[in-house]
């Protein structure tokens, strides 16, 4: 009996706990998935708790719901890999084999990196919308705020869903438009990019949004320090923006197993082949998801597309066939604009997202890279999609891994 | 796209960085410089033959690894290239604007 351990039991992890289950004869081959936690968080629904348009119930559910029987879940935190002698240490001192290792164990928020972001106005006027708990502390906040500076801010790229940062202050300005307040409310959005998005033809219709909701933007803003006395973030040039209220997302890095296990570079991703998703220090070890160093979006549906091409790579591996170099950087983002409307892109290692249609070319119904109805009421659907098809590793019909040229409009 | 520049014609992009490192001199150095008005030291030119090294190398830069290189930290790079230090930096030194990511 040989064994897959995969490492951790968030999106990318359970995919594969699904796929391989699917795939491998159960005789042959045992599948054990490692979590320290025993909830599983949708985390596209973080940013939809600030603004009360989700509850903490529509995005949280246990862990053993989506890991199939015959899977083996165990609850348990790791002290860190040893890759050369394939074991996984536990933190109570068990010790696991494995013949082959998937890492998905992710990427968190850093905030201590920066100096002073974890200082005396951390959650009184500083927030965090990447993790559950600091979602919900900002909704306590919003419900009672009277207005003012509004910062929405990026450390340093990369980070998880690099739309994120701009819904928010897309659904900020809904939020408080709605509420009557929109003109007590300057909001500013900072980022280290040059402009809204890093890639043009995106970056050029979204400026275009946040003109016109009326944010502000201030770019190539590289962050040395929070001062938490004058409520206000400084850059490395000397440049200062006060707030009132600043959201910000901190530095992102890969798990700190990682980094024990000396297995990442210096955020503590793991360098991977990016089509064909084998770590580059050990041919048994494969990494999806978040985990990884690819120059592509981190993002759920990035780890749904490179799930499909992994589960083909490992039953490669096993067989001793070469390993497809199949995985294009493929992502597919609805981006919330607010009012009810949403932007969608779709594109890869080689492609920006341009306007077109999806996933049928001429017909959508979806619009790429213009903002719709349709497109929110995808975003909103995703959550089932999500709960009851993504998860399961189920092939969500009319989307591909790899990108579709077709329906798009390369000009 | 061409330009001409210290007695070259460089091979650039639209943004104006150049394609074709094998093209690069310090006199292009100097003049690619003086376009962004900086006048280049000789701290200047250490982080230049940094950048180029990395580059070489295919390893990707980010203001972070730069900070941590032990060339240079993050305060005297924006002293030496003020405003956008990686962008302006690359530019000088002849080589890609640096993909921020995704």
């Amino acid at each position: 009996m040989k064994r897959i351990v995969i490492l951790g039991a968030g999106t990318a992890g359970t995919m594969m706990a699904n796929h391989l289950h699917h795939e491998l004869p159960g005789d042959a081959w045992e599948i054990v998935i490692i979590d320290e936690r025993e909830q599983h968080y949708y985390q596209p629904g973080y940013l939809f708790l600030p603004f009360d348009i989700y509850a903490p119930e529509d995005i949280v559910k246990p862990i053993h719901e989506f890991i199939p029987k015959g899977v083996r879940l165990f609850n348990g935190s790791i002290d860190r890999v040893l890759p050369e002698e394939g074991l996984v240490q536990m933190t109570n001192g068990e010790r696991i084999h494995y013949d082959i290792l998937i890492v998905a164990t992710g990427a968190k928020i850093a905030p201590e990196e920066v100096e002073g972001m974890k200082g005396s106005e951390w959650q009184h006027s500083i927030f965090d919308f990447y993790t559950f708990e600091g979602a919900l502390q900002l909704r306590d906040k919003l419900r009672s705020w009277d207005g003012g500076k509004l910062v929405v801010h990026i450390t340093e790229m990369p980070i998880k869903c690099p739309v994120a940062p701009l819904e928010f202050s897309f659904l900020a300005d809904a939020y408080f438009r709605h509420k009557g307040m929109r003109d007590r409310v300057q909001i500013t959005y900072v980022t280290p990019l040059s402009g809204a998005f890093t890639k043009p033809k995106a970056t050029a219709a979204l400026d275009h949004l946040l003109h016109e909701k009326n944010i502000a933007i201030e770019s190539d803003f590289a962050i040395a320090e929070v001062d938490n006395e004058h409520k206000k973030i400084i850059d490395y040039g000397g440049r200062e923006i006060p707030f009132d209220l600043l959201v910000t997302v901190p530095t992102n890095k890969g798990d700190a197993v990682i980094e024990r296990s000396g297995m990442g570079d210096e955020l503590n991703y793991v360098p991977t082949n990016k089509a064909t998703l084998q770590s580059k220090a050990h041919a048994n070890v494969f990494v999806l998801g978040d985990a990884s160093d690819l120059p592509a979006s981190k993002a759920g549906s990035v780890a749904h597309f490179e799930a499909e091409i992994l589960t083909e790579n490992i039953l490669r591996y096993i067989n001793g066939e070469p390993l497809k170099e199949e995985f294009d950087g493929h992502a597919n983002c609805f981006v919330e604009t607010g009012n009810g409307k949403a932007i969608l892109i779709d594109f890869n290692y080689t492609h920006e997202p341009v306007e077109g249609e999806f996933p049928f070319p001429g017909l959508g119904p979806l619009r790429l890279l213009k903002e719709s109805r349709m497109n929110h009421m995808g975003k909103l659907a995703f959550r089932w999609i999500y709960w009851n098809v993504l998860l399961k590793g189920t092939h969500i019909p009319f989307v591909s891994a790899n990108m579709q040229e077709a329906g798009k409009h390369f000009a | 796209m061409e330009k001409a520049l210290a007695g070259t014609i460089l091979h650039v992009n639209e943004e104006g960085f150049m394609t074709d490192l094998s093209q690069w001199n310090e006199e292009i150095g100097k003049a690619l410089a003086a376009e962004s008005n900086i006048i280049l030291t000789p701290r200047h030119w250490e982080v230049i033959h940094y950048l180029q090294d990395q580059y070489r190398k295919e390893i990707p830069l980010s203001i972070r690894k730069i900070g941590k290189s032990g060339v240079v930290d993050i305060k005297e790079f924006y002293a030496l290239f003020p405003n956008a230090p990686l962008k302006t930096s690359a530019k000088i030194a002849g080589i890609p604007k640096p993909a921020s990511c995704i």
